[in-house]
């Protein structure tokens, strides 16, 4: 019963979403031609622009790096609540938090190795963007207050509150801009080779290995998954819902706060006002557009990386505001979207006659019993 | 007399309303429905019956445009027909009432009535005017239904004539109902039958799906019997009876369990004492004492919505938001604070009432289905990674064991048909080798077969010394597994008799309160 059959009706399934997926951003893409064409700029001339400041050489795929770390961090947050049945739509204000512990780790411990230092900071970044979200945790799990409100809620506070720290408390003293004093070194991401590149990417691409395996895995993220999918049959099993909950939504707000300190030991080496422009709200498009699975959002992040990268080099040229991107950006989500959601029975369509014809050139292969009733 | 006379008449005079010709329905290359050549006649009730997975519902969904065929016609009052989408089908005068309602709890029976519909000119919604119309249809047809009402406060079977009213306000002349009596009590199937009848001396064609042989037996003109999307016979009623339907569904005799030995007395390994429930100052259980023996099966008859799950949920810790007094004990220890994984490492099985909602995760898979609950077992757990070719084989035995029919062990649970859902809480429950079952209504909306399976595998766990606490609203069920039977009503339960000494009358009079 399974065998060849289910195999093939697999590779078919897959190829099938393959296919429409790379329809998907062709489309975007010509859509976006569009757009670029009604702003006066020449489409073909943008784009070829934007592969070179995206991929187009060693320094340009580095830069589609750096600016996909960020995004990479966010993504898998709002993934990770998602999956668990939660609606993380802090990761802003967990980076913002996340970037002020990691930082106050840097700058007010004694001297210390940087193999000390640096893990130290990293932590504290992570336990900060952790009690961010545990925050709207609890109230959620305790008090059954909506997650999706409150995570916004306390996204001004923490960016209110950085604002207050760097131009107060943790100002530099050597300067009158609203930004802490420099990082030590000691506290910061080695950069390869003297380049933007920092060990960061390579963090964030760690990160989504072990949470792909922490959900897939693991003991915990089979609970997590089984209370993400129906909440009701896990507590009815003998889970404790609750509790995974809670640490499932820390966990997420941890991730979001790595990514704000790995932002600042990495690229900017300071803490200063504003120094997001919206990754976390970017992460969940990043999470969208990866399917909510932690590898899809490596893939994803770099797409939106290696765009914010390439709409750099776009503007340098052009004159085209990068703003453009965003919307190329958005049309692509809505793509997708519908590529996810409406396409259904075409698909089907396409699969089943696949599958037809596949069992006509190979008549000894049987049946295919799947059933695939979406 | 007459009145089976004129039965008569009408299903041999009357043209046929609508016929199906070599209908054609795969899923991947599953069969679902297979060549199937059907005629359903002018102001006949027609039965379908039909095994879970014989393809009953992809007809019908293909009958009231749900789906398309992928080969083969349906003709309607002669003339070929092709459905896109309900509406097309129901401006045809084909309606259809699901077997979960599609009603909105919220608003009133008119305004459910008249949801997507235009009445009267003008965007307003003209709530009086759409009451008048549908207490003037609904009293034609003998349907008693408030339109004024809120859907949300009606009894089920109240709902149920909402449904239909629905239907007819479209101008349905060709009804099918998808097993319209697994929702009503035995007073509420009495009134649904009047009013099916009353539909039929109209001249409306009614489909009937049901798995209740003694229901079709009484009501239906013709029957047409699926078995694995084929059409394997097509009778008027009257030429057929139950015992040869229940072979054309099932493919084989069916057998009813053979008379067992009475259980010597033992320790009770379930003992319920002065159980008490309140929620929001309402009783729903009072003072309900119990005790089921070691390899002993005591069922628990009732109209549901007697405080049969609220029981079953006190038992397994799930009703954390009602206050509650009283004492269980498992093998003779009072369990302090029931929880459901508590009661699971004292070794208690669950079947719970809604399988889809509280017995699995319908996105995983068999296997990921059934570890739920012991995940953390050697067996399946290294530290804290799952042991997957463990869980993988789990499954593969289980679809072994259980004939779940699935076209693969990692098959999500949500793709299987409701019966082999129940196989997969069956496997799981029952691989822990519980010494107390708590099995909640195990074969609601099972067909005949797949119930029979259940029932077999409840009687082996008796006989392996399992205590079984049997919930049912099927009468029959608890007379034909039952060692002792209790009746819940309101709350209350009075005594528990041994089978032999039950009587199928009194019983039903206690669940009827008198």
């Amino acid at each position: 019963m399974q065998g060849k059959p289910g195999k093939v009706a697999l590779m078919v399934a897959w190829s099938v979403e393959a296919g429409f997926y790379v329809a998907a951003i062709a489309i975007s893409l010509l859509a976006g031609a569009l757009v670029m064409a009604a702003a006066g700029v020449t489409p073909w001339e943008a784009y070829e622009l934007m592969w070179q400041g995206a991929a187009g050489g060693a320094n340009s795929l580095k830069e589609t790096l750096v600016k996909a770390t960020p995004l990479l961090f966010a993504g898998l947050s709002y993934s990770f609540a998602y999956r668990c049945g939660l609606f993380n739509i802090g990761a802003e204000g967990q980076i913002y938090v996340g970037a002020l512990t990691g930082t106050m780790a840097a700058l007010l411990l004694p001297p210390m190795p940087f193999w000390v230092h640096l893990p130290l900071a990293l932590l504290c970044s992570f336990l900060g963007g952790a009690l961010w979200a545990g925050i709207a945790g609890a109230l959620k799990i305790g008090r059954g207050a909506s997650e999706i409100i409150n995570t916004i809620m306390l996204n001004y506070i923490a960016i209110f509150l950085i604002s207050y720290m760097v131009t107060g408390p943790l100002m530099d003293a050597a300067g009158s801009l609203p930004q802490t004093a420099k990082l030590p070194a000691s506290a910061i991401l080695p950069q390869l080779g003297g380049s933007r590149l920092h060990v960061g990417f390579f963090v964030a691409i760690g990160t989504a290995i072990v949470l792909y395996w922490l959900l897939e895995r693991t003991t915990w993220g089979f609970q997590l998954r089984s209370a993400g999918l129906n909440r009701r049959a896990a507590e009815g099993m003998g889970m404790p819902v609750k509790r995974n909950l809670l640490l499932a939504m820390m966990v997420s707000g941890a991730l979001a706060g790595l990514g704000g300190y790995v932002e600042i030991a990495g690229v900017q080496h300071r803490l200063m006002q504003n120094f997001s422009p919206g990754f976390g709200y970017d992460g969940i498009a990043v999470a969208l557009l990866g399917n909510t699975h932690p590898l899809g959002n490596i893939v994803s992040a770099l797409l939106f990386g290696g765009m914010r990268a390439g709409a750099n080099s776009m503007q340098r040229v052009t004159g085209a505001s990068t703003s453009l991107v965003y919307v190329i950006q958005a049309i692509m989500i809505i793509v997708m979207l519908v590529n996810k959601y409406w396409l259904g029975g075409f698909k089907k369509r396409i699969r089943e006659a696949l599958i037809r014809r596949v069992e006509r050139s190979d008549s000894s292969s049987g049946s295919t019993q799947l059933n695939w009733n979406e | 007399m007459t009145h089976t006379k004129i039965r008569e008449d009408t299903t041999s005079a009357n043209a046929p309303i609508l016929e199906t010709r070599n209908l054609v329905k795969r899923f991947g290359s599953f069969m679902a429905n297979d060549h199937l050549n059907l005629t359903i006649r002018t102001g006949e009730i027609h039965a379908i019956l039909g095994e879970n997975g014989a393809g009953k519902s992809t007809l019908m969904n293909m009958l009231a445009g749900l789906l398309e065929p992928d080969e083969g016609e349906i003709s309607y009052r002669g003339k070929p027909v092709r459905f896109r989408s309900p509406r097309h089908a129901m401006e045809a005068g084909i309606g259809m009432v699901h077997q979960h309602f599609m009603l909105i709890p919220a608003l009133t029976v008119a305004e459910n009535v008249m949801i997507g519909l235009k009445n009267g000119r003008g965007p307003w919604f003209r709530h009086a005017k759409a009451c008048a119309d549908i207490r003037r249809l609904s009293e034609s047809f003998g349907l008693d239904v408030d339109p004024s009402a809120k859907v949300g406060e009606l009894s089920v079977g109240q709902q149920q004539r909402v449904e239909i009213v629905k239907t007819l306000y479209r101008g349905a002349d060709f009804i099918i109902l998808d097993e319209p009596t697994a929702v009503l009590t035995p007073p509420e199937t009495e009134e649904l039958f009047r009013v099916l009848r009353a539909l039929r001396e109209q001249g409306k064609t009614i489909v009937f799906i049901s798995h209740k042989l003694n229901e079709v037996e009484s009501l239906c003109d013709r029957v047409s019997v699926l078995r694995s999307g084929k059409l394997v016979a097509s009778a008027p009623m009257k030429s057929t009876d139950a015992a040869e339907l229940a072979r054309l569904m099932v493919g084989r005799d069916i057998v009813p369990p053979a008379p067992r030995p009475v259980p010597a007395k033992s320790e009770p390994v379930l003992e319920v004492r002065e159980l008490s429930l309140r929620r929001n100052n309402a009783a729903l259980l009072q003072r309900v004492c119990l005790a089921v023996g070691e390899g002993e099966i005591v069922g628990i008859a009732g109209v549901d919505g007697n405080g049969q799950r609220e029981l079953c949920e006190a038992i397994m810790g799930l009703s954390a938001d009602s206050a509650m007094e009283g004492e269980i004990r498992i093998r003779g220890s009072v369990v302090p604070r029931p929880k459901p994984k508590t009661m699971t490492e004292l070794g208690v099985g669950y079947i719970p009432e809604d399988r889809q909602q509280d017995g699995l995760v319908l996105p995983m898979s068999i296997g990921e289905n059934l570890i739920l609950k012991q995940f953390r077992s050697k067996r399946f757990n290294r530290l804290f990674t799952l042991k997957r070719s463990r869980i993988r084989e789990a499954a593969e035995a289980a679809v072994r064991e259980f004939k779940i029919k699935t076209p693969t062990a990692d098959h999500p649970a949500g793709k299987l048909s409701g019966g082999n859902q129940q196989k997969v809480i069956l496997a799981r429950e029952l691989m822990q080798r519980p010494k107390v079952l708590i099995a909640m209504q195990p074969t609601r909306g099972m067909d005949v077969g797949a119930a029979e399976y259940v029932h077999r595998r409840l009687l082996e766990e008796r006989e392996r010394g399992c205590g079984i606490l049997l919930v049912s609203t099927e009468l029959e069920e608890v007379f034909a597994l039952s060692d002792r039977i209790a009746v819940i009503y309101k709350g209350r339960i009075a005594e528990t008799v041994d089978r032999a000494e039950a009587n199928v009358d009194t019983i039903g009079l206690r669940m009827a309160g008198l």
